[in-house]
C-alpha cells in the first residue's frame, strides 16, 4: 500500500473507566475522502485530537507518510503536514480574516521569528493567503474582522487556514455543522476540489454529505471501529443498521 | 545547636504554618468556587488586626478583641462581594487583578488616614504570656502553641464543612458547575457571599492571632498575601488540603531555612559572610520549594489538571 | 490617519513639550517630573508587549525594573569606589559608562526574565499570575539580604553616569536621552506588533490551538515576548536609579509591578501608546493629588476601579474607540 498518506494503528483512549477510543485502526490513501462516522460520543473528535497530537494516547501509532508521530507536539504534526479543522470554529477572532489566513501561511513557512518586518506587506505570504481565501470564496472579504464573520463565513476561513498550511492531509471535524442547505453545497463542492491536493479524515453528521462525498466509510460506535467500506458496503451492513437503529441515517 | 533549639524552631514553623493556612484556605476557596484571584485578601487581613487592636485597647479584652477580628473581615468581606467583587466574577484574571489591586491601595491608606502610620501593638493575653513547658523539658510560648492549636481545630472545622455539611456540598458542587446548583435552587449569589465572608473571617483572624507577636501596622497584609499564593501554587488552586499541606510545607521550609542555612555554611565559610549567605539563600528558599513543585507538578500537589 | 494617531503625536508633543517649556520657565523640578514619567512609560511599554499583546498577566516586572536599577547601582558603585566588581576568574571592573549600563541592564534582566519564563509560562491563567508575582518577591528578598549593595538601605551614587556628548546632569539633557529611548522603543515595539512574531504572538492570545494548529508554538512566542519585555522593562529600570541616583529594593517590590500594570490600564491595554499616556496621568495625579492629599492612593485606587469595571479600554479606548486591527 504505497499510496497511504495517514496510518493509524491500534489507538487506544480512556478516560477514567470511559474507553473513549478503543483498539482504532485505519488509513488514508492519496486522492480520497475517507468518513468517519457514528453516533454521538462514539470518539470522533477523541480520536482526531490523538492524531493531531492535542491529546496524548494511551498506546497505538500514528504514520504521516511512514513517519512515526510519536513523541511529536500538535505544532510538530501541524508542520509535517496535518491540516485541521474544528468542530468549534477555533480562529483568531480579533484579527481580520486575512490576518488568520496569513498566519496559517507563516506556520507553513516554519517560524514567526521575524520582528521587524511588516508581516502584512510580505509578498509571499499574502500570495498564499489570498489563494487560500479565494479557493474557500471568501476574497471579498479579506479586511473582515474574524468576529464579525457568520457561522458559515467562520467554518470557510477554517478550511482556508487549513489549505495555506498546504498540508499532506486534512483533518476536518464536522465542516457542515451549523450550516443551512446552501452552506452544505457549497462546503461539499470545496472538499470535491480539496481533495486532489491531500486527501481528507472526514468527521460528519451530515450523512446526505458523507455518502455523496466519501469513498470509503468507517463506523465508530462506543469506541470501536465496527466496519470500513464503500459507501454502497455500508449502506448494507447489517451491523450498521443495528448499531444506528432510531438514527437518521438514510438507508 | 541543640536539640532543643531545634524542635523550638521546628515549631515555629508549624506556628507560622498553620497561620499561612488561615490566610490561604479563603484564598483557595474563593478561587476554586468563584474563579476569582483576590489580591485584597491581605487587607481583609490587616482590617482584623487593626479591629482586634483596637477593641483590646477599648476593652482590654483579648477574647473580645478576636471576635472583633472575625466580625470586621468577615463584614468588610461581605460588603466588598455585595459592591464590587461579585461584577469580576465573570471578568478576566487582569480585571481582577487590578480592581482588588485598586481595593489595596484604598484600604491601606484608608486605614492608615483612620489609625495613622504608626504601628499599633496588641498585647499577648495575660494567660497565654509565659512560656509552657512541654514534654522533654522544652519551654515554649504558650501563645504560639495555642495558635498551632487553634489552627489545626480551624483546619479540622474546615475540612468538616466542606466534606460533612448542607453548606460543603454546595461549595463544592459550585466548584465542579455553577449552572447546576444554580439550576437546582441553591441561591449562588448567596452562596459567594458566604464563602468571600468566610475566608475574609480567617484572614482577619489569622491577622489578630499575629498581631499579638508582631506590630499591627499598614502594608502587614500582602507580604503574608503573596506567601499565601506561594501556599496555593505549592498545594493546587481550589484544594482545601492543598492549602493545608503547602501552608506548612513553606512554614516549616521558610523557619527552618533561616534557622539551619547559616549554619550549614558557617561549616565551610567564616561566619560573617556564612551569616549573610546563608540568610539571603534562605529568604529564596520557599520560592526555590514552589519553582521545584511546578517542574514536577504544574498544578501543583493537588490540583486538578 | 486614524485618530488614535492623532492622539499619539499629540501626546509625544506633550511629553516632550512640557519640559521644553520648563527648560525655559527654568523650572527644573517639573523637568524631572517629566523624566520619571518617559521612564514609566518606557517601563510601561515593556510590560505592554507581555500583557498586552501575548495576554501574560505578569505580575512580577518590578523584578526587571529592580534588576535594571541594581545593574546600574552596583556598576556605578564600584566605578566611584575603584574597586572591582570580581577579581576571580578574570577582573571585571565597574563603569559610570551609560551606554555599558544600559547592555548589562537589558543582558541581566533578559537573563531573569528567561528564566522566570521557562518556569512560568508552563502554567497559565491565575497560576501565572501568582508565579509571577512570587519570583518577583524572591528577588525582591533576595535584595534585602544581600548587604554587599546596601540591603534594605539601597544604594547611593554621587554622580549620575556619562553618555558621550551629553551633560548628564543637566535635567534637559537627560530628559533628552530618556525621551530618544523612549521614542525608539515605541518604533520597534510598533514594528513588532506589525511584524510575523506581533501576528503570532497576539494569536496565541486570542486562541493557543489555533496557533499550534498551525504548527507553531505558543510557548516559545510568549518566552521570546517575556524576555523583551523583561529586557525593556529593565533598561528603564536602569534610567529610573540613575535619574534617582539611588537604587533600593522598593524598585523592586511588588507595589511596583502594580503600579507599572496601572500605567498600562489608565491609558490603554495593549495599545502601543497605552503605557505613555498611562504614565503621564499617574505622575500628574501623584503630583496634584499627592499635593493636595497624602493619602491620594485613595483617589488613584477608585479611579483604577472605576476604570476597570466602567471604562475598559482606558483612556485610548475612550477617545479613539475600538481597537482596529491592524494590516
Amino acid at each position: 500500500m504505497t499510496d497511504t498518506v495517514l496510518r493509524v494503528e491500534n489507538l487506544f483512549k480512556s478516560f477514567g473507566a470511559l474507553r473513549a477510543t478503543n483498539d482504532v485502526s485505519l488509513d488514508l490513501r492519496a486522492g480520497e475522502i475517507h468518513a468517519l462516522i457514528g453516533p454521538n460520543g462514539a470518539g470522533k473528535s477523541t480520536l482526531i485530537q490523538q492524531i493531531t497530537g492535542h491529546l496524548a494516547s494511551d498506546s497505538g501509532r500514528v504514520f504521516l507518510m511512514e513517519e512515526d508521530l510519536a513523541g511529536i507536539g500538535p505544532a510538530g504534526r501541524a508542520r509535517r503536514g496535518l491540516g485541521r479543522t474544528f468542530q468549534i470554529s477555533s480562529l483568531a477572532m480579533e484579527h481580520t480574516v486575512l490576518q488568520n489566513a496569513v498566519l496559517g501561511a507563516l506556520g507553513r513557512r516554519g517560524h514567526a521569528m521575524s520582528f521587524f518586518k511588516p508581516v502584512m506587506k510580505d509578498v509571499a505570504l499574502l500570495e498564499a493567503a489570498h489563494s487560500a481565501l479565494d479557493q474557500v470564496g471568501l476574497a471579498q472579504h479579506g479586511a473582515v474582522r474574524t468576529a464579525d464573520l457568520s457561522h458559515g463565513q467562520r467554518r470557510q476561513l477554517e478550511v482556508a487556514v487549513a489549505l495555506t498550511l498546504r498540508p499532506k492531509v486534512f483533518l476536518m471535524d464536522e465542516p457542515m455543522a451549523g450550516l443551512g442547505l446552501e452552506g452544505a453545497q457549497q462546503m461539499i463542492g470545496l472538499l470535491t476540489e480539496l481533495r486532489n491536493s491531500a486527501p481528507i479524515l472526514l468527521i460528519e453528521h451530515d450523512m446526505d454529505a458523507v455518502f455523496a462525498l466519501a469513498d470509503r466509510i468507517s463506523v465508530l460506535v462506543y469506541g470501536e471501529v465496527i466496519a470500513t467500506g464503500t459507501p454502497d458496503e455500508i449502506r448494507v451492513n447489517p451491523e450498521i443498521r443495528r448499531a444506528y437503529l432510531g438514527d437518521d441515517v438514510p438507508l | 545547636m541543640t536539640p532543643l533549639l531545634f524542635i523550638e524552631q521546628l515549631l515555629n514553623g508549624l506556628q507560622f504554618g498553620v497561620m499561612l493556612f488561615l490566610m490561604s484556605a479563603g484564598l483557595t476557596l474563593v478561587f476554586g468556587v468563584m474563579g476569582l484571584i483576590n489580591l485584597a485578601h491581605g487587607s481583609l487581613y490587616m482590617i482584623g488586626a487593626f479591629a482586634a487592636a483596637a477593641v483590646a485597647a477599648a476593652t482590654g479584652s483579648f477574647i473580645l478583641a478576636l471576635m472583633a477580628s472575625l466580625a470586621a473581615a468577615a463584614l468588610a468581606g461581605a460588603l466588598i462581594e455585595l459592591t464590587i467583587i461579585r461584577r469580576l466574577y465573570d471578568r478576566d484574571h487582569l480585571d481582577q487583578v487590578l480592581a482588588t489591586f485598586a481595593l489595596i491601595l484604598i484600604f491601606s491608606e484608608g486605614t492608615r488616614w483612620l489609625f495613622g502610620s504608626f504601628p499599633l501593638f496588641l498585647d499577648v493575653p495575660a494567660a497565654l504570656a509565659g512560656p509552657v513547658t512541654l514534654p522533654g523539658g522544652i519551654e515554649y510560648p504558650t501563645y504560639r502553641l495555642t495558635i498551632i492549636v487553634i489552627g489545626f481545630l480551624v483546619a479540622a472545622g474546615m475540612f468538616a464543612l466542606i466534606n460533612r455539611t448542607r453548606i460543603g456540598i454546595r461549595i463544592r458542587a459550585g466548584e465542579a458547575d455553577r449552572e447546576m446548583i444554580a439550576a437546582l435552587g441553591v441561591d449562588i449569589a448567596k452562596l459567594y457571599t458566604f464563602v468571600f465572608a468566610l475566608g475574609a473571617a480567617l484572614a482577619g483572624f489569622a491577622g489578630a492571632l499575629v498581631g499579638a507577636i508582631q506590630s499591627v501596622q499598614v502594608g502587614m497584609g500582602e507580604p503574608v498575601l503573596i506567601l499565601a499564593f506561594v501556599v496555593i501554587v505549592i498545594g493546587g488552586i481550589g484544594s482545601i488540603k492543598g492549602a493545608f499541606v503547602g501552608a506548612l510545607l513553606v512554614g516549616l521550609t521558610d523557619t527552618m531555612g533561616r534557622f539551619l542555612l547559616p549554619q550549614v555554611f558557617a561549616l565551610f565559610m567564616e561566619p560573617s559572610a556564612a551569616v549573610s549567605i546563608g540568610s539571603a539563600l534562605a529568604s529564596m528558599l520557599i520560592y526555590i520549594l514552589m519553582a521545584g513543585v511546578l517542574v514536577m507538578r504544574p498544578r501543583g500537589l493537588y490540583g486538578v489538571s | 490617519m486614524s485618530r488614535e494617531t492623532y492622539l499619539n503625536i499629540a501626546t509625544l508633543a506633550v511629553l516632550a513639550g512640557v519640559p521644553l517649556w520648563a527648560w525655559m520657565a527654568d523650572e527644573p523640578f517639573t523637568i524631572t517630573l517629566a523624566t520619571r514619567a518617559v521612564i514609566f512609560a518606557l517601563a510601561g511599554v515593556g510590560l505592554n508587549l507581555a500583557l498586552g499583546l501575548g495576554g501574560l498577566v505578569s505580575l512580577g516586572h518590578a523584578a526587571f525594573f529592580g534588576i535594571g536599577g541594581y545593574a546600574m547601582g552596583i556598576l556605578a558603585s564600584h566605578a566611584q569606589s575603584y574597586t572591582p566588581l570580581i577579581e576571580v576568574p578574570f577582573v571585571i571592573e565597574g563603569t559610570k559608562s551609560m551606554i555599558v549600563i544600559w547592555l548589562v541592564a537589558i543582558l541581566a534582566s533578559a537573563l531573569a526574565a528567561l528564566a522566570i519564563g521557562v518556569l512560568s509560562l508552563r502554567t497559565s491563567g491565575v497560576y501565572f499570575i501568582m508565579i509571577t508575582l512570587a519570583f518577583g518577591q524572591m528577588i525582591y528578598y533576595f535584595a534585602i539580604s544581600w548587604p554587599a549593595y546596601g540591603g534594605e538601605d539601597g544604594l547611593s551614587i554621587y554622580l549620575r553616569n556619562d553618555f558621550p556628548g551629553v551633560n548628564t546632569l543637566m535635567p534637559m539633557q537627560f530628559f533628552g536621552l530618556c525621551f530618544a529611548i523612549l521614542c525608539l522603543v515605541l518604533v520597534g515595539m510598533n514594528l513588532l506588533q506589525k511584524s510575523a512574531f506581533g501576528l503570532a504572538l497576539s494569536a496565541a492570545r486570542q486562541n493557543e490551538t489555533r496557533v499550534l494548529s498551525v504548527g507553531m508554538e505558543p510557548y516559545k512566542l510568549r518566552l521570546v515576548a517575556f524576555v523583551i519585555s523583561g529586557a525593556i522593562t529593565g533598561l528603564a529600570g536602569a534610567l529610573f536609579a540613575d535619574l534617582n541616583r539611588f537604587v533600593s529594593p522598593t524598585m523592586l517590590s511588588w507595589q511596583m509591578s502594580g503600579e507599572i500594570m496601572i500605567f498600562i490600564i489608565i491609558g490603554g491595554v495593549g495599545r502601543l501608546f497605552g503605557p505613555v499616556i498611562g504614565a503621564m496621568i499617574f505622575i500628574l495625579l501623584e503630583h496634584v493629588l499627592g499635593g493636595l492629599s497624602e493619602f491620594w492612593h485613595v483617589y488613584l485606587g477608585a479611579l483604577l476601579l472605576g476604570i476597570v469595571l466602567f471604562a475598559k479600554g482606558g483612556v485610548i479606548g475612550a477617545l479613539a474607540g475600538r481597537e482596529k486591527a491592524h494590516d
